[in-house]
């Protein structure tokens, strides 16, 4: 269980993806420094202009849905798009006008594009080769061996697996030692399990070589997985950033909210504020959220939207309601649906605060009773809420791609 | 079809699966049919190449060894020295011909590969457009486009006007590739007519391969350091090969058995070989020399084909 001291307050309200021009003189430390980068291809902006300093030695995820920008981005880093606005410095060098051969970058592009007439080896010599590097025979076969391909180093690209050809990719990459290691999408190709298999290594390997990567991927639980910083973009802006725990834990809008993961969004209105904490009111329930832990600076009459992760919450029949120690939040409902999936059951309640709040319940102990149409109490400890604006689309992000939901729970629940 | 619906309507019972029960007949029948079928499918061009190339090629090669004269009627007297005296008559034409239509494929290919280049990688919406201009000289015969050539070229044309103002005949005379004040009934003549009449030959093909170059190896090269031309260099041309080849064979191969560009825009001094077994066919009606001569330019460019296919084929690329 998450204990109330590891959750940071809204001190990283500002840590979105705002490093502000004044800090540039610390420049150095930073592997990749955005600023005020933007893409616009005719009327439409790929990507609004936006700071980013991603620091150096550190495995940092771009993460969205197709088309909101994270690939015009890495693009932009990698010099193969040329920005429309701002700069983009690397290693505090300004590289804005240098074209893509001449900077400390390397890309692993999504569909590998390896070089289908040159073999293993002589793909991953490539950069070396035009370094003007003459004895790249030990390099190469140490970076095969790193990617585990050294018995492969004649084959022809179209002769290996799709795994193999990604670790190629990696492989070709990599020996150039850039400053910093672009990834887009580089497991979109591969199923799931081999997928699980490369996050892996790649993080193995990025340990290992301790060289800064950017990865681009619209997979939340990839970027969770591997990634120490991730930045969540939505249409053309990063909506915030952080560590991936904290990211989970303290979501700053609605759409990061849904699209880590689920959340459970209560439309409120805030009865009182008294000090550390604040008292909201919806359809009769009353609930607590730490002032702390509401985004919006919010008085008695306001609106705020109450959020809680589904598996921080506890489902008790209503017959047992008066076991429930004071002091958490609870609300009312029927259980509507059900589904076993194994580590857990996910249960979906209508409650008249909200008509369809979700509940994941660890498959410890299970209560026969809790069945479609029975009475439930939920209630969770009042720190696990979070408090978003209300003016927000209550919906946002949850229409994407999020194949893997418990998994992230799971996942998120673990590293915090 | 109904040689892969035969079978479905087969035995009902299933058969023993300890004893395989004999195949049907029915079902034998059908495999006998879908065994035929690819045979069926090539005896239309089979029996094409047999009446028109196999036949025309036995015909020839008899010929080739035959003596008589046409008041007397051929004879096979296997005379095989018919292709020495015809070679040793006629070499230099063979070393024309060669020389001009080699010339003229690599004017092709300094010409094309930019435009095929062009049209694969920046013409974007144009590019159907300019793919229809290059054909376009195609909706015209060869004979007309070549008579076109002897108009841009003629001595008092515009074009020959102002080469002689700017000097540059002076030059390419000097070099022995012009005469005088002219460039009709010149090499330059012949080889500007064979680069021109062959150019599509080489362009469609170029850009066929060019086409199916992944735009994205090009961002991947440039990430790796490599500049556009060292690109160039190390992946789209290598890539590009297959056009490369197929390009210069389709040019090399029928320019130097041309001998329309020779008739029309050279002179006696330009003959090319095509333009002697031309000649020897129709005029001289000395058959067994003509076919001598078919025969060995058949040979010398089968020659160099094989020559040059296995050392673009094998190549070290990098």
């Amino acid at each position: 269980m998450t204990t109330p001291e590891t959750l940071n307050g809204p001190a990283d309200k500002d840590a979105a993806a705002t490093a502000v021009s004044g800090t540039a003189a610390e420049a150095p430390a930073d592997a990749v420094r955005l600023t005020g980068i933007s893409k616009t291809y005719g009327s439409f902006t790929a990507v609004h202009p936006l700071d980013l300093t991603v620091p150096a030695g550190s495995f940092f995820a771009l993460l969205g849905a197709s088309g909101c920008g994270k690939t015009t981005t890495l693009r932009m880093i990698a010099g193969l798009e040329d920005p429309s606005s701002g700069s983009v410095r690397l290693g505090g060098a300004d590289v804005t006008a240098l074209p893509p051969y001449k900077r400390p970058v390397n890309t692993v592009f999504q569909n590998y594009a390896l070089f289908p007439h040159l073999d293993v080896f002589e793909n991953v010599a490539f950069g070396l080769r035009r370094r003007g590097i003459k004895s790249v025979k030990k390099q190469v076969a140490e970076m095969l061996d790193l990617v585990q391909l050294g018995a492969l180093a004649r084959r022809k690209p179209h002769q290996l697996s799709g795994g193999q050809q990604q670790r190629v990719a990696v492989a070709r990459a990599l020996i150039n030692q850039p400053q910093v290691l672009l990834l887009d999408e580089p497991l979109g190709a591969l199923d799931l399990k081999l997928r699980r298999q490369m996050q892996l290594e790649l993080k193995r390997i990025q340990t290992e070589v301790g060289i800064t990567f950017i990865h681009v991927t619209h997979d939340q639980e990839e970027a969770m997985t591997m990634a120490d910083t991730v930045a969540v973009m939505n249409a053309g802006r990063v909506e915030q950033m952080g560590a991936p725990a904290d990211l989970y834990e303290n979501p700053a809008s609605t759409f990061v909210a849904n699209f880590l993961g689920t959340s459970n969004l209560i439309e409120t209105e805030v009865l009182g504020a008294d000090g550390d904490t604040l008292t909201l009111g919806a359809a009769g329930e009353r609930l607590t959220l730490p002032a702390a832990r509401c985004r919006p600076d919010v008085t008695a009459g306001g609106r705020v939207l109450a959020g809680v992760r589904p598996e921080k919450i506890t489902l008790a029949h209503a017959d047992d309601a008066d076991a429930i120690p004071a002091g958490r939040n609870q609300v009312r409902g029927t259980i509507v649906d059900s589904s076993f999936i194994g580590v857990s059951t996910q249960f979906v309640i209508d409650s008249p605060v909200c008509p369809e709040l979700e509940v994941f319940v660890p498959n410890v102990e299970r209560d026969g009773r809790l069945l479609p149409g029975a009475p439930v109490v939920l209630h969770w400890n009042p720190e696990h809420t979070f408090g978003l604006d209300a003016a927000q689309d209550i919906d946002a992000g949850t229409d994407t791609d999020t194949d893997a939901e418990s998994g992230t729970a799971s996942a998120g629940g673990g590293a915090a | 079809m109904s040689a892969a619906t035969a079978p479905v309507a087969g035995p009902a019972p299933l058969p023993d699966p300890a004893a395989p029960a004999p195949l049907p007949a029915a079902l034998k029948k059908a495999a006998r049919r879908r065994r035929a079928v690819p045979y069926l499918l090539l005896l239309a061009g089979v029996a094409w190449l047999l009446v028109f190339f196999v036949a025309p090629m036995v015909y020839q090669a008899s010929t080739s060894v035959q003596t008589g004269s046409l008041d007397e009627g051929f004879k096979v007297t296997w005379h095989f020295s018919t292709y020495w005296d015809a070679f040793d008559a006629y070499w230099p034409q063979f070393v024309k011909s060669l020389v001009y239509s080699g010339i003229a494929t690599v004017l092709c290919l300094g010409i094309g590969y930019p435009l095929a280049y062009t049209i694969a990688f920046r013409a974007g919406r144009w590019r159907n457009l300019v793919l229809i201009l290059v054909i376009a000289p195609f909706f015209t015969s060869f004979l007309i486009r070549t008579l076109a050539w002897e108009t841009i070229l003629a001595d008092e044309s515009p074009l020959v006007h102002f080469l002689n103002t700017i000097h540059l005949l002076d030059v390419t005379s000097a070099l022995g590739i012009t005469e005088g004040d002219r460039v009709m009934a010149t090499p330059l003549a012949v080889v500007c007519g064979l680069t021109y009449n062959f150019l599509p030959f080489m362009i469609l093909p170029l850009y066929t391969s060019l086409e199916r170059v992944d735009g994205r190896l090009h961002e991947a090269a440039g990430d790796l350091y490599a500049t556009p031309f060292t690109t160039f260099r190390k992946v789209t041309f290598p890539l590009s090969m297959p056009g490369v080849v197929a390009g210069t064979l389709l040019t090399f191969i029928p320019a130097s058995g041309d001998y329309i560009n020779a008739e029309l825009l050279g002179s006696t001094n330009q003959k090319m070989i095509g333009s002697v077994i031309q000649s020897q066919f129709l005029r001289v009606l000395d058959y067994p020399t003509a076919a001598a001569l078919s025969f060995i330019l058949m040979a010398v460019i089968l020659a160099i084909v094989m020559v040059y296919v296995r050392r673009a084929g094998t190549e070290e690329l990098v």
